[in-house]
């Protein structure tokens, strides 16, 4: 919400000037950013301010940088931060790590428990990872709708429908919004109906949103008549792991499942999955200045890609939220001379 | 005879190239962007037509490219200045290509196949190193201006290494070249050798090296280094720096799709 809404560069000097580098997670300093000035989108919404928390929980399974994060709240609110330590850049997911990403979750248990002032109760738990579940499951099916031709849904469009996938997850509430979401869009597949009139060629996102550009972004795609139809963003709420009979396990699963956390090899064969389910004209990696985790051009695999799809990518050098790493003009000026380039095809 | 138009503004300079059906430069026109694109473009247009004896009316086409590329209101397509330098310089070589365009505000690297088409591009990132802006403000450390460069430079005998990718780090570090006594036309080469070194870390150099723009047009010596540190001649078009507004132009004549974004 902070990128979103352009809050984010007006604030991340704050975290700047209080040792934050300019260099590490736009997340991360814009939101002590807004912290330090007491300020928040959420005033937007009736809420009166940041609300403080009583625990924090981290994964790393993304980065250390979340850890980081809400190590600085758990010290200017004096409350606990626990977490999980997931091991990074994993190929197979062997039963050993699970077992032990399972067993720190766990862990967690009981300082949780008190935090809460009550015991956990196991029915519950099992409940609420079914409806997580079913949520991701309609998330996901939302998502591969876009692999119809037209796609009657773009990356932009996703970038705001996660939503509910991200905060709701475990509620029916959240469901009910996929349900309505999926049914719309099935309805535009049957009838033909693209979310880009004319779609003439479908590319990949690969890496953040520049989340304070998404309409700027999207207009220009609309315009050069080009679908951005899946992202590995967007993706990374589909957790088909989730498992209701054992709700830890099948968390640990999930979570070390998920694209950022695997190796080179293991993120290769996903997007060559996805350049074939979602009939790939080219790929667009976001080079993102402060989140190396998302940024995937940086190991040569764009190179190594274009050589085994045989379709061509592009690298735009921007930011996430900090607005100040972005050429509006460079970055327009590459989108148009790349799908210039897919007209020469 | 129909005529075509091209017309490239650049972050520094608005040029305009006005062709006939052959792809034969009929008319060109060069001057500074300002900030009136729109007025810009114009002048440039009145200037070429007098200069042909043309009317307005003999330009069947034009096409618009570089960073103004939207603000030409007579434009009937706008191509980026990728698309346009690609064709520009495929024009005079017709085989695969590396297209090295050192402009005031960016570079960029084409290469092309043997039938013109692009295979890859590589802008610069965000910053001045390797460009145009670079050797600016390295003229104005050294209190000269940029067109003096390439004349001092060809009278360097010494090696001095600027290893700073940033501007501002490597002004600095030629004052304290200037304190050790280094000789000015040796810094200078070192600031050629320094936009080399960025050329060489945006991508591959495949098939024969053409080098347009400003920089290119106004150095032959930087041309030269270039070459060395590839190992290969690099080739220059005739007017390097109107190669974009020949591309463009070239582009209006076959009327390829162009965009109105
Ligand atoms: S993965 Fe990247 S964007 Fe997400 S928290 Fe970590 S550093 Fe920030």
């Amino acid at each position: 919400m902070l990128g979103a809404s352009r809050m984010a560069t007006d604030v991340i000097p704050l975290a700047n000037a209080r040792g934050f580098s300019p260099d590490i997670c736009s997340y991360l300093t814009s939101d002590i950013g807004a912290y330090l000035k007491n300020d928040t989108p959420l005033k937007k919404m009736g809420m009166s301010g940041i609300p403080k928390a009583d625990v924090l929980v981290f994964n790393t399974n993304q980065c250390r940088d979340v850890k980081d994060w809400f190590q600085f709240y758990a010290r200017e609110w004096n409350v606990p931060c626990i977490g999980i330590h997931t091991p990074r850049s994993l190929g197979d997911l062997d039963e050993p790590i699970i077992e032990d990403v399972a067993r720190q979750t766990e862990a967690l248990v009981p300082t949780l428990e008190k935090v809460a002032g009550q015991k956990l109760d196991m029915d519950r738990l099992k409940e609420i990872t079914r409806l997580s579940r079913r949520c991701t499951e309609l998330w996901k099916g939302v998502l591969e709708a876009a692999a119809a031709v037209p796609a009657p849904i773009t990356f932009f469009d996703g970038t705001i429908q996660m939503g509910p996938a991200v905060v709701l997850r475990g509620t029916q509430s959240a469901i009910e919004y996929y349900e309505a979401l999926l049914a719309e869009l099935k309805q535009r597949v049957a009838a033909g109906v693209g979310a880009v009139p004319g779609e003439r060629f479908r590319v990949y996102w690969e890496g953040m949103p520049v989340w304070g550009k998404l309409r700027d972004l999207s207009t220009q795609f609309l315009n050069l008549k080009t679908c951005v139809v899946a992202s590995t963003y967007c993706n990374s709420w589909i957790f088909d792991d989730l498992d209701p009979d054992d709700p830890f396990r099948g968390m640990a699963r999930a979570y070390c499942r998920i694209f950022i956390c695997r190796s080179e090899d293991a993120k290769e064969r996903y997007i060559e999955q996805m350049a074939a389910k979602y009939k790939l004209d080219g790929i667009i990696y976001h080079d993102c200045k402060t989140c190396p985790n998302n940024s995937n051009n940086r190991y040569q695999m764009p190179e190594r890609l274009d050589a085994k799809l045989g379709i061509p990518h592009l690298v735009i050098h921007g930011d996430l939220n900090d607005l100040r790493l972005y050429s509006e003009e460079q970055a327009k000026t590459n989108i148009q001379a790349f799908v210039e380039g897919l007209e020469q095809r | 005879m129909p005529y075509f138009c091209g017309i490239d503004i650049g972050a520094s300079s608005a040029k305009l190239v006005i062709v006939d059906e052959t792809g034969r430069i009929a008319a060109k026109a060069l001057r500074r962007s300002g900030v009136d694109y729109a007025a810009v473009a114009e002048k440039n247009l009145v200037e070429a037509l007098a200069s042909a004896n043309l009317r307005r009316e003999d330009i069947v086409r034009t096409v618009s490219t570089g960073y103004g590329r939207d603000n030409v209101p007579w434009s009937n397509g706008r191509l980026t200045e990728i698309t346009c330098h690609a064709h520009g310089a495929w024009w005079h070589f017709r085989r695969p290509i590396t297209v090295i365009d050192i402009g005031a505000q960016d570079s960029k690297l084409i290469s092309l196949d043997a039938a013109g088409r692009r295979v890859g591009f590589k802008m610069n990132r965000k910053c001045a190193a390797g460009t145009g802006a670079f050797l600016e403000e390295i003229a104005l450390r050294l209190d000269l201006s940029v067109s003096e460069l390439n004349g001092l430079a060809e009278h360097s005998t010494k090696e001095v290494t600027l290893g700073s990718f940033c501007t501002v780090f490597t002004a600095t570090e030629i004052l304290s070249k200037i304190r050790a006594g280094d000789k000015v036309e040796d810094i200078i080469k070192g600031a050629f050798h320094s936009v080399v070194k960025r050329i060489a870390e945006m991508g591959a150099m495949d098939g024969d090296l053409v080098m347009t723009g400003g920089v290119a047009a106004h150095n032959p010596c930087l041309v030269r280094l270039m070459g060395e540190s590839f190992g290969k001649p690099v080739h220059v078009p005739p007017d390097p720096q109107f190669t974009g507004a020949f591309g463009a132009a070239l582009l209006a004549k076959e009327n390829v799709h162009t965009h109105h974004v």
